[in-house]
């Protein structure tokens, strides 16, 4: 069984098509890129697959519990992760907090642990904590941890809300644009970090990019979409060679 | 029947009262997204310069309610100098406290015995009330003179919004500040204008009132603002015909729930429509819910 | 548990004890008359007032403008409860509950609709149904004739003393950090500064919204339902719309975030409003509300972030334990 299948899927906004048709197959363990030139549709997929959006055709499913209907919050318990093109973080709360709070629907204690201060309670405090600092210290994020979330540096921003997205504990881990506004160097660090992440935390990938040295190097499969719809879908190299994407998106010949 | 209709109109009466404070909200408010709380208190000031005009200095009432406008248009343009020009980009809460300053020093500053006194003033109309019997439905001067002001106010407001080269900035600036700036629009002095005419505006529906409802005090100012700010809000706030619509529900709804139902539960009746409407527009009647960009 | 913490318990204890020993003190010799006693305790009781506001707006980022009106709630069921059922200890904790109770059910019944909405449309929400409440205040001996109505409700036994208000106060303080403190809080403080974000985080935003509503209101029922007993007329205009914002400019001038910033200025500003009318006289009286206005002004135009911006200090400071880094993988 895939991890996430999208069929048919599609959604108006106002007469536009934004998405029509999309299908989608994701198996476990695979890093997948979704690119396409901007306005293609690509955040619009992941509002859908995340609950913000709720389609006009078609169906999601994940681990075979269908995603349509479902709230945000219910389908990140189920366990997809994201994160954001434009860094959404809580950025007055401090870095360790961005993290902890995400481990608060597994939280095992009631309010009434909280107000009282039960044994329960700390035991499980102690254990987000230390759960959340291991997360930060594989991040690199632990001496910044009693920082404001908003007084760090662009490129650590990045790393905390893909942190944030990980203490969810995703089997599936949607990137939005992760390199967006970072210099070269910083982008060979994100592709290692998510290689590296992949690997330690066992998940899948879906990642939507616009830089395409980080597509090439980092993705397995690719699936390329236009106007809503996809044009291309296929390992790396077939993609790069399929004229339909040469003309929509690298037609320029501005390949890296 | 005609009790109905003549309920009907003392509802327009007070509708387009509120309606006149309402605009001053919603302008300010579609421009700087502030709640101006002292805006009720403008309204106040406005009705006792009127008043003061028309009884003390021997000015011709429609001389007293310009002069009126002109010195509340002043006092707009200073409070907004002094109080939330240095916030503008503060929170918008650290702006609502401030308006809220302001509002209290306003009525408590106006209660001063050298200034209007804390006493409640009956004031002696500048004119005699005449009546009118138009297919058995009375209808009264002072009626008559607040819904024609209160029309041209609104048309003339319509086409300074929408067609004058001021009215652009104003929309321009509502839009966003840094932009507009970048297209040469002096930003500063456009917000000082729009309170300025939210001001003058106020002052106009304060004279009118001293003049419908003949009785003033310095804290006059806290519910027909309250209740005017939640017409905005009703109607959709910063849309100027929502402020107007909005007002005329509420002076509807309060007038006929005194006539048929309770004077004592009019403010009730009035705020319930307002949370009830909001349940189902969450942006009020004619305003648009904008989807936030994930 | 460790020796740290143990010793920091103590502190506190220690702390709360000698607060109380030189309050008591003070008012044993004489420098605190019952005047001022008397001020002192609605300072305490608008601190736990102003608590709940700050749980709800402050923390959790709710804007209402209808605090006083679950004030009020709490304020007049537990007196209906201590005025039928008589002034006992007994009777008076139960009254205690029951105001606490009462607010945070009518604060469930009505954030269920009215939280769905957002920024000032929910303010005006909230002030509308502060004005709702006090149409139905005035009219309430319609319905229970020993409510008062508009003429105020007397007759609630005067039981509640200093070491009540003291004892309630600390024991919402106490309440209030440990909720902020916790993964609930986290949860509000989440949804304030970023609701989409919390949403994607699985955090049930709306949810949150209501508890911290309902907990935040309960605080104000407490509060409520202490002064009813200590301050036995209630009148509607006492859980009006002023009160309201009273409690509006405490929690924003304290600073949005912080509750040792609430608690400072709960003190500060009843003190301030009484200190002016004890400085000025009779003579000068009418400028109180004007020094006032002007004290408020420029206050929040010199301090916009509020007093204490959205720092905690001393016993309602989240512990901080630094740690070493280990292992880290990627660029520093």
């Amino acid at each position: 069984m895939s991890l996430l299948k999208a069929e048919n899927l599609g959604i108006n906004f106002g007469g536009l098509k934004a998405v029509s048709n999309f299908n989608l197959e994701i198996q476990s363990g695979e890093i997948v890129g979704l690119i396409g030139p901007n306005g293609a549709g690509k955040t619009t997929v992941f509002n859908l697959i995340t609950g913000y959006f709720s389609p006009s055709t078609g169906t999601m499913a994940f681990e075979g519990h269908p995603l349509n209907g479902r709230k945000p919050y219910q389908i990140c318990q189920l366990g997809i992760g994201r994160t954001f093109q434009n860094i959404r973080l809580f950025g007055q709360n401090t870095v360790l907090d961005n993290v902890r709070v995400a481990f608060h629907p597994r939280t095992r204690y009631w309010i009434i642990d909280a107000f009282l201060r039960t044994p329960r309670f700390m035991a499980e405090e102690a254990r987000i904590t230390e759960q959340a600092e291991e997360l930060l210290d594989t991040l690199g994020l632990l001496p910044r941890a009693y920082d404001r979330a908003a007084s760090l540096p662009y490129g650590a921003q990045r790393r905390l809300e893909i942190a944030r997205a990980i203490a969810c504990q995703p089997k599936l881990l949607l990137l939005d644009e992760p390199a967006a506004g970072m210099n070269p160097s910083e982008v060979r660090d994100l592709v290692q970090l998510v290689k590296f992440v992949k690997e330690k935390f066992d998940l899948t990938v879906l990642l939507i990019e616009h830089q395409m040295g980080l597509v090439m190097n980092v993705c397995e499969r690719l699936v390329v979409m236009d106007f809503g719809v996809t044009i291309s879908e296929g390992l790396p190299h077939e993609v790069r060679e399929d004229p339909k994407v040469l003309s929509a998106y690298l037609g320029k010949g501005a390949v890296a | 029947m005609d009790y109905f209709m003549e309920q009907v109109i003392n509802g327009l009466q007070l509708g387009l009262v509120y309606a006149l404070i309402a605009l001053g909200y919603t302008m300010v408010y579609g421009i700087v997204k502030l709640i101006n709380f002292a805006h009720g208190d403008v309204f106040m000031v406005g009705a006792f310069i009127g008043y003061f005009g028309f009884s003390s200095w021997g000015l011709p009432w429609p001389l007293a309610i310009l002069v009126s406008a002109l010195c509340c248009a002043c006092l707009g343009m200073l409070i907004e100098r002094i109080a939330y020009r240095p916030l503008r980009y503060a929170t918008r809460i650290v702006a609502l406290i401030s308006a809220i300053g302001v509002s209290f020093f306003l009525e408590y500053f106006c209660s001063l015995k050298f200034m209007f006194g804390p006493n409640y003033r009956v004031v002696q109309r500048p004119f005699d009330e005449v009546y009118w019997s138009i297919g058995g439905v009375t209808i009264s001067n002072i009626q008559v003179l607040i819904f024609c002001t209160a029309v041209c106010m609104l048309v003339g407001l319509q086409y300074l919004v929408m067609r004058t080269k001021m009215g652009a900035a104003m929309r321009t600036v509502s839009f966003d500040h840094d932009t507009a700036r970048l297209m040469g629009v002096n930003v500063d002095r456009t917000i000082s204008f729009t309170f300025g005419i939210g001001a003058a505006l106020a002052a106009v529906g304060g004279v009118l009132y001293a003049i419908a409802y003949p009785q003033i005090w310095t804290f006059m100012g806290i519910m027909p603002g309250l209740k005017a700010f939640t017409a905005a809000v009703l109607g959709g706030i910063g849309l100027i015909p929502g402020a107007m619509l909005g007002a005329l529900i509420m002076g509807q709804a309060e007038v006929m729930t005194a006539a048929f139902i309770s004077s004592q539960l009019r403010d009730a009746i009035a705020f319930s429509i307002l949370i009830l409407v909001l349940l189902v527009r969450p942006c009020g009647i004619l305003g648009k819910t904008q989807p936030e960009k994930v | 548990m460790g020796v740290k913490d143990g010793k920091r318990i103590l502190i506190y204890i220690v702390g709360v004890i000698l607060v109380y020993a030189v309050i008591k003190m003070l008012a044993v010799t004489g420098v605190f008359n019952p005047y001022w006693q008397r001020i002192l305790d609605q300072a305490m009781i608008m601190t736990i007032g102003a608590l709940g506001l700050s749980i709800i707006f402050g923390i959790s980022g709710q804007f209402s403008i209808g605090h006083a009106a679950f004030f009020g709630i709490g304020a007049y069921s537990a007196g209906l409860v201590t005025k039928s059922l008589g002034g006992d200890i007994f009777t008076f904790l139960l009254a205690l509950a029951v105001g606490t109770f009462m607010a945070g059910l009518v604060a469930f019944l009505i954030g269920l609709p009215v939280l769905r909405l957002t920024s000032d449309y929910l303010g005006i929400a909230t002030l509308g149904f502060g004005i709702i409440m006090k149409v139905g205040f005035d009219n309430a001996n319609k319905v229970i004739p020993e409510m008062g109505g508009a003429t105020g409700m007397t007759g609630i036994p005067q039981v509640a003393n200093f070491e009540w208000i003291f004892l309630f106060c600390i024991i919402s303080i106490i309440l209030a950090r440990n909720f902020v403190q916790s993964g609930h809080g986290r949860a509000c403080m989440a949804l304030r500064e970023d609701e989409v974000a919390a949403n994607v985080v699985g955090i049930n935003i709306f949810r949150y919204k209501v508890l911290a509503f309902v907990f935040g209101c309960s605080l104000a029922g407490l509060a409520g339902a202490l002064y009813a007993h200590r301050y036995p007329f209630l009148h509607p205009t006492n859980f009006d719309f002023l009160p309201s914002i009273d409690f509006l400019i405490i929690v924003v001038l304290g600073g949005m975030g912080s509750l040792t910033g609430t608690i400072v200025t709960a003190i500060a500003w009843v003190f301030l409003l009484e200190g002016l009318r004890a400085i000025l006289g009779t003579t000068f009286l009418e400028w109180r509300g004007v020094i006032y206005a002007l004290i408020l002004i420029s206050v929040i135009l010199i301090r916009r972030q509020g007093l204490f911006g959205n720092k905690e200090y001393g016993f309602l400071a989240p512990v901080v334990r630094r740690k070493e880094a280990r292992n880290v993988t990627t660029e520093s």
